[in-house]
């Protein structure tokens, strides 16, 4: 009887790990995997661009994945790395270019089109978009969803506060005396608020005004070790946001796009964010609504908007056929066509000059002025050394403590100053961290 | 009894071996990886690793952001301990009257443990939410003060110690009304006699008959505040405002898996384990000899 029993379970054991074990089929099509974090109407626009690729040619076969936010699609990238199971192409946000640029694990992108042959004219780029992703010279990943910081604000509550709703405030002082307004007059609780507030705040608001964020020019010429934010300019704006907290002006929302909330749901009168709202606003907005530059404050030359966003990855360690397919992927993502639709179905910034020279030729910019205001901005700014953009290493870490030092500010547990001297201090030493891994 | 013999020395260890595997490859060994990471200092690849013997140990013993770190962490797990040991027994011995719709009294309290910790955040916040959140309007009707945990360090550590002894509840009431229920009619019946009423009864019969009870609830509640909370931390307050709600396990999170730090991380999964590994003594040791009555 036992042995009957024993025979029996050991036929079930092996039974069930040959289950484990049989392969899949191979697919007909050559599978390039991607995996991005694009959920919601973002991620049914990415289905949209993939079913387009895979539909118009037979050899290729891109799927794509939702693998979480922006950290949890790296990480994932990072741990399938290791074992071996990469995907061929991962979507990066752009705090994780210097982490990507140092991995060891990329194929550069401008290496990928030159090995298959692809010629792509990397001069018809956006220069702030381009200089992001480069590195001497040369593009490392492929732009995908660029985005930069830009005003909204909501013309239903300026008009509630007597404001003119067609005027978009301009400097910090119009948006002090126009959020007062709104919020004296009963219009709405909150006057102004931020979305990403390093990304918006700091970051932006330095190359903004042409003041650096960190040494080796925002760590474009060497590897960065050292922040630069608690200068005058930083304490001066801090100052402001500190007293405006006080005075009910401002509002803070929280860390990363916990601020896009009131700003779609109609709550702020005045609020800075990621262009990619427009999509979503002209989408989903009951309310009237209009953007504008990033505010101004006086006394500081001009500089740029620094773009963020994502792009797209190639990893190293597939087959040689399969990174035909991935090279003929991003030749396709990079087409005026794609770019030009995706510019307009979401609002994040095309590529290439000739997707917006297509889109100038249309009436798309009169017909949506609030996509137009992301390229005013970036063509009326001057890109100087800060203003290019910023390469950090564990930018995602540096980020995160500026976060929790502008609520340390803004809550009025410790002075501008203070706060900012501790950023400096704790990004200091992520930085140096981070250095001393690729000595 | 037949004691059972297997005449296979083999087949024992084949009917144990897929609970083994189990063990192996998803406590010991991730366990040992992390022992053998926190020696290291690693690149976010994992392409170069840095043998730093124990400066991990030494950077995060050194910083204060881990001190405040481990202060939070007791402050947040004493809360919840307390506040959900109070609340369960308090609920538990309402729900052991002899009352009409008991069932349903009963069901009602212990359905909180089936909500999953993240969703008993977002219920809170919505609670709490200083510009759409029914708390903060009450409360701007009897004070001016803003209670903005976006922006006050203890209005979020507040926020998260009701959201995690809440999601807990059901659990607490649960071995309360069991250990309720093994109280001896009798005894009761006897302080009754002695003249012992209500709160009487209750301090010097129901309480201390109860107490071995508790003491397991309070290790149990000390385990899932400290290792099972990250799922409210997340999504609620990310950490913040500054590091105020940032308990040792989201910060090893954090280092870990969103600034890519995997050797800092693991030496702090480290210390977590060999917290967990004092607790979980104390719990096989003092649950059923030590505690008196």
């Amino acid at each position: 009887m036992i042995r009957k029993l024993c025979l029996w379970l050991c036929g079930m054991v092996v039974l069930f790990f040959s289950v484990l074990l049989v392969p899949s089929s191979a697919p007909a099509k050559t599978e390039i995997q991607w995996w991005h974090a694009h959920t919601g109407f973002l991620g049914e626009r990415v289905n949209d661009l993939v079913a387009k690729f895979n539909a118009g040619q037979g050899d290729y076969e891109v799927k794509a994945v939702y693998k979480g936010s922006y950290p949890e699609a790296l990480t994932a990238a990072i741990a399938a790395y290791r074992a071996k199971t990469q995907p061929h192409l991962i979507q990066v946000f752009e705090v994780g270019t210097q982490t990507m640029l140092s991995s060891g694990a990329i194929y550069p992108v401008y290496q990928l089109m030159k090995d298959q042959g692809i010629g792509i004219d990397w001069a018809d780029f956006l220069s702030v978009v381009l200089s992001y992703y480069s590195k001497d010279g040369n593009l490392y990943s492929m732009p995908f969803n660029s985005s930069t910081a830009i005003l909204y604000y909501n013309r239903t509550i300026f008009k509630k506060a007597g404001l003119d709703p067609t005027k978009a405030p301009n400097t910090y002082e119009e948006i002090e005396k126009a959020a007062k307004a709104c919020v004296s007059s009963g219009a709405t609780k909150i006057g102004f608020t931020t979305a990403w507030p390093s990304w918006t705040l700091i970051e932006n608001a330095h190359s903004w005004h042409d003041q650096p964020f960190a040494d080796q020019n925002n760590g474009f010429k060497g590897m960065a070790s050292q922040l630069k934010i608690n200068g005058a300019f930083g304490v001066k704006l801090l100052t402001l946001l500190t007293r405006w907290q006080k005075e009910g002006i401002y509002t803070y929302s929280g860390r990363t796009s916990k601020g896009d909330q009131p700003i779609i749901n109609g709550e702020a009168a005045i609020g800075l964010a990621s262009t990619a709202l427009v999509g979503t606003l002209a989408k989903t907005a009951k309310f009237e609504w209009g953007t504008g530059k990033l505010p101004r404050m006086a006394g500081y030359p001009q500089g740029n908007s620094i773009i963020g966003g994502a792009s797209l990855w190639v990893m190293k360690g597939r087959k040689t056929e399969e990174y035909k397919g991935v090279a003929k992927f991003l030749d396709f993502l990079g087409k005026p066509e794609q770019q030009a639709w995706w510019h307009a179905t979401t609002g994040y910034l095309p590529v290439s000059k000739s997707a917006l020279k297509a889109l100038q030729a249309t009436d798309h910019f009169q017909r949506n002025p609030d996509m137009w205001t992301a390229f005013n901005q970036i063509m009326s700014g001057k890109t100087t050394a800060n203003s290019q953009g910023i390469r950090l290493g564990n930018f995602a870490a540096v980020r995160d403590s500026i976060e929790a030092e502008l609520e340390n500010v803004v809550g009025g547990q410790k002075t501008p100053k203070q706060g900012l001297d501790d950023a400096v201090k704790q990004g200091g030493k992520i930085l140096k961290e981070f250095a001393s891994l690729y000595k | 009894m037949k004691r059972s013999i297997f005449r296979n020395r083999w087949l024992p260890y084949l009917l144990l071996a897929p609970q083994l595997v189990v063990v192996v490859v998803f406590f010991f060994w991730p366990a040992f990886d992390s022992l053998r990471l926190s020696f290291f200092k690693v690149a976010p690849f994992g392409d170069r690793e840095i043998f730093v013997g124990l400066g991990n140990f030494i950077e995060l013993l050194t910083a204060p952001e881990y001190g405040r770190s481990v202060v939070y962490s007791f402050v947040f797990s004493l809360g919840v301990t307390t506040l959900g040991l109070v609340g369960s027994l308090f609920l538990a011995n309402l729900a052991n009257q002899k009352i009409r719709g008991l069932p349903f009294y009963r069901t009602a309290i212990l359905w909180t443990y089936g909500i999953a910790p993240p969703v008993s955040g977002i219920i809170w916040l919505f609670i709490f939410h200083p510009s759409y959140g029914m708390l903060p309007y009450l409360l701007s009707m009897v004070t001016t003060y803003e209670f903005n945990w976006l922006l006050k360090g203890w209005v979020a550590m507040l926020l998260v110690i009701f959201a995690a002894a809440w999601a807990h509840l059901g659990y607490n009431i649960a071995f309360f009304l069991a250990g309720l229920q093994t109280i001896p009619e009798s005894v009761i019946e006897a302080a009754r006699v002695d003249g012992a009423g209500g709160f009487e009864l209750f301090r010097r019969i129901t309480f201390p008959l109860l107490s071995p009870v508790t003491f397991f609830l309070f290790l149990m509640n000390m385990v899932f505040s400290f290792f099972e909370t990250f799922g409210i931390i997340h999504a609620v307050t990310q950490g913040g405002p500054g590091d105020t709600t940032t308990i040792m396990v989201y910060k090893a999170y954090v280092d870990g898996f969103v600034n890519l730090r995997m050797g800092y991380s693991a030496a702090q999964s480290v210390i977590l384990m060999a917290l967990v590994i004092v607790l979980t003594v104390l719990q096989f040791r003092y649950t059923e000899r030590k505690v008196t009555y």
